[in-house]
């Protein structure tokens, strides 16, 4: 241990996922934690994220549920007088608020000493100018941008740039009067409309096209510095790295580029002053050695957790290390035990990581991938081809493709050349089409500048494509094909698919044939370690992944059943993400406990799951049926569980279970029984226990006939979703002409769900463990919102505060039935409507939910860990925890990310649209509800708040706290029904017109883009056209100048109570242990 | 793709690999070395120091970025680290049948060809590394038809076979190093071109004593330093004088040969680009290039010599200095190419030493 006079440090948190801040944080702020308490420093975590790993009791020694912003921050600094604070761990989000600590002196007043890099370090990097100015004293290039305020300057800039250039006009949203610029004429037409937008333009070099590469360099006090790892990515500039496929390590750069830049990411992180880890990212001129710097990022990064998981270098817990004194070289390599961290690791594989994008969630927003940052979450896959690393990863993205080529339909895309030279998400399947028709890897090179090394890699796994095309039987397909295909990383799936022509009704039996037919051939994978030095010396590593380029297994088997395997959660999705990494991580230590070996198959970069520490072995792979059998033949566990990891491992159950594979836990003939719409009302029904009354149709008239019986609205749910037409409420005979004009595939093989819509029903959820059917431990919560929120994005309280007993009781009853009625062993999760005195059934999954890890915490009761015990067959007494004893109150709340989604219309529907969420805890309702909301970016408004109250349930639902806000003081501006709704009813307010009543003053589009308002509550109405548009108007422009929407009367009507009832001060700074 | 030739690998101990052809189809023998780098192979390959071995390397992808121009500067190829390939054969997992570089001119595959160089791929480089890396250096065969012998490369003095035959001056800068090849790297050159020196390379076992000179430089070089007295025997007449020396790799080894030290074979050879070396009484820590399979036993240094560097991970010798006098060397490769190139100060400490012994 080295002597520090930290004693006691802060830890800040990133709060909830969001587009470029996901779980990632989550790993490198555990990690920190682990080193910190190695050291013996005592432990504070700030994080609001309740279903974080790192939010565990385990892992710091107190944590707080509060918002990452500097008063929360200040406050928890007075109440813990600690002697340091670590910034690098959370993002921007803790970095932003470390350096307006630091810039506001709070740190100075305290005395906190930040560990690791300086904040001026960090802030020098931050600011453009600084930064080219610094880098340029050292002679690093960094591309050239000049001012220009006039045409004359432009002109004399672009001179000095040099053409191609890029113009941005200065102070615009959306790229606005931004273009690229190949000569003067294109300058004169192009400057001259984007000084109509700016008084100041950008005049900057063009490096699109130039590849893009990233090294992660780490610096200790004595100025020792490593590269751990160097990317590249597959898409050149022009792409962000967020959105791109990149690949590690560097594929295309000879060993001079690679270590001239590398040599430059040095000097870099020298003269910046870091101690612990940053992050370069170069752009390399693919026909020189010349390169430009892009970005440094002073903190751990996405990129950093991503290279630490493909290189098995633990970064963050080494930077933590280093923050504290160590140098490089006094610190073991974790993996070997034996070598130091202060060496570059060896990889003898690459890997490849693909974004996971979730565009099709969102109403308008574009699929175009650019410059900014839409995807929600990434995948890493290890191979030792890029072939088989790719295929591995196309399937891990989990959005239904089967690896580059033998998909569904290779998909149609009439314009390839567009969509080659303005990518999508679907580039990566546009590349396979061009080969379809013919295109050469020249052409598609000119058009993507994507490296040709890449698409010749592409091309040979089209090569084969073809080749096992022109085979039609398992018997003449010849084995050194056979087995060049799985080398170049295709599945079973595309075999059965080209060689077999398997239908999709055969597919299973199928591949079942090529996996024997495989088996029997001695064709299987081979286990690799990742031992961080390429098997230089001996590694006692668990860090594993499975190949088809090898001979021989790094492992040895004990086949004695003592390892149960848990199916982890794949990449973060809008809909399932870390909370269900924390049920993964919680059935490990469990499983651990219990004295079986814990084996994890998971292929998150950005999750704790995947930190070859957490279990006791960890398969870096995919979650296919194919690969984990392939795992399961040779670990031959216990069992299987497949019920923490969300809906991926969820859906396999059946097929392991047919392969007579045991899964843990409630059977899997009983998950498709709840799963399986038929058999599920089935049994509701002998249960006699209420539900929605719904059909699945497969005619329009059927259709018609339905809604004519239950009226409107109606839920529709097509099983074939065609772009627009996904699930969907349907309010009116308009509406549903609508539909079914763009839902024209219906059909016996595409029928439509159509459920009774109840307006107006509370939901409620209900997360428990039963053992044999007999429900042991549970917990109930409400929505905030009426039933038609998605549970995902819903504000949830727990323990209920606005239920009846009588409610509770019924809920109760019914799971005690289901769980009987499916023979539950596990965990299980279901949703109700209550309205009047009716509860009706809408969902039920055998399986964690997402809110299991909230209640877990808020109630301080291991759902996960009893649910685990049961599964392993140990008998768990009945907890004689009551949810009524709570002396306080949890409320989960959405984090949206609608400011990177250009264009989408931020309001909440069916389908969920939340990328993160927080969990919070107060004494009262009220409290609990605006730490939630501060939490997920909201603020007390300062003078002027926006109404526009829609539907007049709306109206009523604000009308108090409305008044309530008038009598604070606060300035209410409502639109035109609103207003009159407020007046009559004696709420003083001003008229506001809305934004297509242009020349009318007040206008709310003016009073949003000046912002003059500080909160903005629109309720959205779906009747007119030009309401529809009004509505959305007033949305976006509130997500993109930032100003705080709020777009459920309900929420709004918490939110504004709370405000009125707590001030700032009122709020409690608690920690979760001061809970009791 | 999948019409390509077969072939077999089989090392000492009896194990077979099958691995399929993508070089010459000539029949080789000589030492099965790896190395781990995962960049660099046009340098690795032309590196005098792998003569008589068959390389393996462990990054699976090789032949990526093809074969660079082979166009000369100073005298020297500007892109290759000799003026051939040195290895015997070359063993990997997958080779790039196509490549992509601005800067290339030929594949992988063909340039073997060009020199005979037979190379396999679809080979579990892992495995075959986990072999090696457990017995030591390992004798080992690639065979098409036509079955051959071993042959031990190491029974034979390799630097004779890897050095330069005749005396070669390069440059005319103001300081004159006399360096010793022993099986020399370009890159050495070029960091002494770049130095203002002029550089006058003489074979192994020439006779430099007639030579004016400034400094000596002993180079890298192949094989067991135990084969290079005439090398070592030079070397001591001119410790006993002032002028500056550094070497590097094998020219460490022979320096403190000269000293009097010992040297002897590691157990676990280092072969990549990632050790970590410790300056001594400092907290001073590097990562360098290696390839060595011997090293000097510190231990046996005379008192007036003191260990430079050590290595981190498994503590040997890294480089040697003279307590007094301007001599030193490292086990590491300051020169780097291939590999990271954070101790190439040292050549400027070399030039600094030759600047102030000339006052």
């Amino acid at each position: 241990m080295i002597e520090t006079h930290i004693k006691k440090a802060i830890v800040l948190g990133s709060g909830a996922l969001k587009i470029g801040e996901a779980g990632e944080f989550d790993y490198s702020g555990s990690q920190a934690l682990k080193a910190l308490k190695e050291e013996g420093v005592e432990t504070v975590l700030i994080n609001p994220n309740i279903a974080t790993i790192q939010t565990s009791d385990d892992i710091a020694d107190k944590i707080y549920f509060l918002p990452v912003t500097p008063h929360f921050v200040e406050e928890v600094i007075k109440k813990e007088k600690p002697q340091g604070i670590l910034l690098a761990f959370g993002g921007q989000t803790a970095l932003n608020c470390g350096v307006a600590l630091f810039k506001s002196g709070v740190l100075e007043k305290y005395n906190v000493e930040v560990v690791g890099t300086p904040v001026q370090s960090i802030i020098d990097t931050e600011d453009r100018d600084i930064f080219a100015k610094m880098l340029g004293e050292i002679g690093v290039k960094t591309p050239k941008s000049i001012a220009a305020a006039t045409m004359a300057e432009a002109k004399a800039a672009a001179k000095e740039v040099g053409f191609p250039i890029i113009i941005r006009a200065a102070y615009t949203l959306g790229g606005l009067g931004s273009g690229f610029c190949e000569n003067e004429e294109e300058l004169e037409k192009l400057a001259g409309s984007a000084f109509s937008y700016s008084p100041q333009i950008l005049v900057e070099e063009s490096i699109k096209g130039w590849k893009e590469v990233e090294y992660e360099v780490v610096r200790d006090k004595y100025d020792n510095c490593i590269t751990v790892c160097n990317m590249e990515n597959f898409d050149p500039l022009g792409i962000h790295t967020g959105e791109s496929i990149v690949v590690a390590p560097s594929q295309t750069l000879s060993n001079s580029e690679y270590h001239k830049l590398r040599a430059i990411s040095i000097k870099i992180i020298r003269r910046v002053g870091v101690v612990g880890e940053c992050n370069v990212q170069f752009a390399l001129d693919p026909y020189s050695e010349d390169y430009r710097v892009i970005e440094v990022n002073a903190r751990l990064s996405r990129s950093s957790a991503l290279a630490s998981k493909a290189t098995g270098y633990p970064l963050a817990f080494v930077a933590a290390k280093l923050g504290l004194g160590y140098g490089l070289h006094q610190l073991k390599n974790s993996v070997t035990k034996v070598t130091t961290a202060a060496f570059e690791p060896a990889l003898d594989y690459c890997v490849v990581k693909i974004p996971r994008w979730d565009l099709s969630k969102f109403v308008g927003v574009s699929k175009n991938i650019g410059s900014s940052m839409k995807s929600v979450g990434e995948i890493m896959a290890i191979g030792r081809t890029f072939e088989e690393a790719i295929q591995k990863g196309i399937r891990m993205v989990g959005l239904g493709m089967h690896g580059f080529v033998g998909n569904r339909e290779e998909i149609n895309i009439p314009e390839i050349e567009e969509e080659l030279t303005n990518p999508t998400d679907r580039r990566i399947f546009a590349i396979a089409e061009a080969f379809n028709k013919g295109f050469s890897i020249d052409e598609i090179h000119d058009k993507t500048k994507i490296d040709r090394w890449f698409l010749q890699k592409l091309n040979n796994i089209y090569k084969i494509k073809l080749e096992l095309l022109t085979i039609n039987t398992l018997e003449e397909l010849p084995l050194p094909l056979l087995k060049a295909s799985k080398q170049a990383g295709y599945s079973d799936f595309q075999i059965a698919r080209l060689v077999l022509n398997s239908k999709n009704v055969n597919m299973n039996d199928d591949i079942l044939k090529v996996r024997a037919f495989r088996k029997a051939n001695g064709i299987v994978p081979v286990v690799k370690q990742i031992d961080t030095l390429a098997g230089e010396y001996p590694a006692q590593t668990n860090y594993l992944y499975l190949t088809y380029n090898g001979t021989e297994n790094d492992v040895h088997y004990l086949g004695d059943h003592r390892s149960v395997m848990v199916l982890g959660s794949g990449a973060y999705r809008i809909g399932s993400s870390v909370e269900f990494d924390w049920c993964s991580v919680n059935t490990i230590n469990t499983i651990k406990e219990q004295g079986y070996r814990s084996v994890m198959i998971n292929y998150n970069p950005e999750t704790v799951s995947t930190d070859y520490d957490t279990c006791d072995r960890l398969y870096f792979d995919e979650l296919t049926f194919e690969r984990v059998m392939d795992v399961y033949d040779l670990e031959n566990p216990h069992g299987v569980v497949v019920s923490m990891g969300g809906q991926i491992p969820n859906n396999l159950a059946m097929k392991l279970h047919g392969q007579n594979v045991p899964v843990l836990g409630t059977s899997p003939v009983k998950i498709d029984n709840a799963e399986d719409r038929e058999k599920f009302s089935s049994l509701l029904d002998t249960l006699n226990v209420d539900q929605p009354r719904w059909a699945r149709l497969s005619t329009i008239e059927e259709i018609h006939k339905f809604v004519d019986t239950v009226g409107y609205p109606v839920l529709i749910r097509p099983s074939y979703v065609l772009s627009g037409a996904a699930m969907n409420v349907v309010s009116n005979p308009d509406q549903l002409e609508h539909f079914l004009e763009m839902a024209a595939n219906v059909s016996k093989e595409h029928p439509v769900v159509v459920t009774e819509f109840i307006e107006n029903a509370k939901e409620i959820e209900i997360d428990a463990v039963a053992n044999n059917g007999e429900m042991i431990a549970y917990a109930i919560s409400e929505h905030v919102e009426f039933a038609g929120v998605h549970s995902g994005d819903a504000t949830i309280v727990f323990p209920p505060q606005k239920l009846y007993v009588e409610t509770i009781r019924r809920i109760k009853k019914i799971a005690r039935q289901i769980a009987k009625g499916l023979e539950i062993t596990g965990p299980f999760n279901m949703q109700f409507l209550a309205k009047d005195n009716d509860i009706k059934v809408i969902e039920c999954n055998l399986r964690a939910s997402r809110s299991f890890p909230f209640v877990s915490k808020v109630m301080k009761l291991n759902l996960i860990e009893i649910a685990t015990k049961v599964m392993l067959g140990i008998d768990v007494p009945k907890p004689d925890k009551s949810l009524f004893e709570l002396d306080y109150v949890g409320v989960k709340a959405p984090q949206f990310s609608f400011a990177r989604l250009l264009k989408a219309d931020p309001v909440l529907g069916v389908d969920m649209s939340s990328t993160g969420e927080v969990g919070c805890i107060g004494e009262s309702y009220y409290e609990a509800i605006l730490k939630a909301m501060f939490s997920v970016g909201y603020t007390y408004p300062k003078k002027n708040i926006l109404i526009s109250s829609g539907p007049s349930r709306g109206k009523v639902e604000l009308l108090n706290s409305a008044r309530l806000l008038v009598e604070k003081g606060y300035n209410i501006f409502a639109t035109e029904g609103t207003h009159k709704f407020f007046r009559d009813n004696g709420v003083e307010n001003t008229l506001i017109y809305w934004p297509d009543e242009e020349g009318q003053s007040p206008n709310t589009l003016d009073m949003i883009r000046e912002k003059q308002i500080d909160l903005v509550i629109n309720i959205p109405k779906n009747h007119t056209q030009r309401e529809l548009k009004n509505g959305y108007t007033i949305r976006r422009s509130s997500i993109d100048y930032n100003i705080p929407l709020i777009t459920n009367a309900r929420v709004a009507s918490a939110f504004l109570s709370g405000i009125c009832k707590y001030t700032l001060e009122d709020i409690k700074v608690k920690s979760w242990d001061e809970y009791k | 793709m999948f019409k390509v030739k077969q072939a077999k690998l089989t090392l000492e101990d009896g194990t077979v690999f099958i691995g399929k052809s993508f070089g010459s189809e000539k029949a080789v023998a000589g030492e099965v070395v790896f190395y781990t780098a995962m960049t660099g192979y046009p340098e690795s390959l032309t590196d005098p120091s792998y003569t008589g071995q068959i390389l393996v390397s462990t990054y699976p992808m090789i032949g990526n970025y093809g074969v660079p121009v082979g166009n000369k500067e100073n005298g020297i190829h500007k892109h290759y680290e000799s003026h051939k390939l040195h290895i015997t054969g070359l063993i990997i997992s997958d080779y790039s049948f196509e490549f992509s570089h601005w800067n290339a001119e030929k594949s992988l595959s063909d340039w073997l060809k060009e020199y005979e160089v037979p190379g396999l791929f679809d080979i579990d480089t892992r495995a075959l590394t986990k072999i090696l890396r457990e017995k030591g250096s390992m004798l080992g065969k690639i065979e098409f038809e036509e079955e051959i012998d071993f042959y031990d490369p190491n029974k034979e003095n390799l630097v004779a076979i890897a050095s330069c035959t005749e005396r070669e001056v390069y440059g005319d800068g103001e300081h004159k190093v006399v360096l010793i090849d022993c099986g020399v790297k370009n890159n050495i050159i070029r960091c002494l071109l770049n130095r203002n020196t002029t550089v006058i390379r003489v074979p192994w076992d020439y006779d430099f004593r007639s030579e004016e000179f400034d400094g000596l430089f002993i180079s890298n070089g192949p094989g067991d330093p135990a084969m290079c007295d005439a090398t070592v025997e030079h070397i001591k007449t001119v410790i006993g004088d002032e002028k500056p020396i550094m070497g590097i790799c094998l020219g460490n080894q022979l320096l403190a040969r000269a000293a009097g030290a010992d040297t002897y074979k590691l157990k676990y050879g280092h072969r990549s680009h990632n050790q970590p070396v410790l300056l001594e009484g400092t907290n001073k820590c590097y990562i360098t290039s290696q390839n060595h399979g011997f090293a000097v036993q510190t231990e046996s240094l005379p008192s007036d010599w003191e260990p430079l560097f050590t290595n981190v991970n498994d503590n040997t010798n890294e480089g040697i200095r003279h307590k007094t006098k301007p001599f030193f060397s490292t086990q590491f490769h300051p020169e780097a190419s291939s590999g990271p190139t954070d101790t190439e100060f040292l050549f400027d400490e070399f030039i600094k030493n030759i600047v102030e012994s000339k006052k």
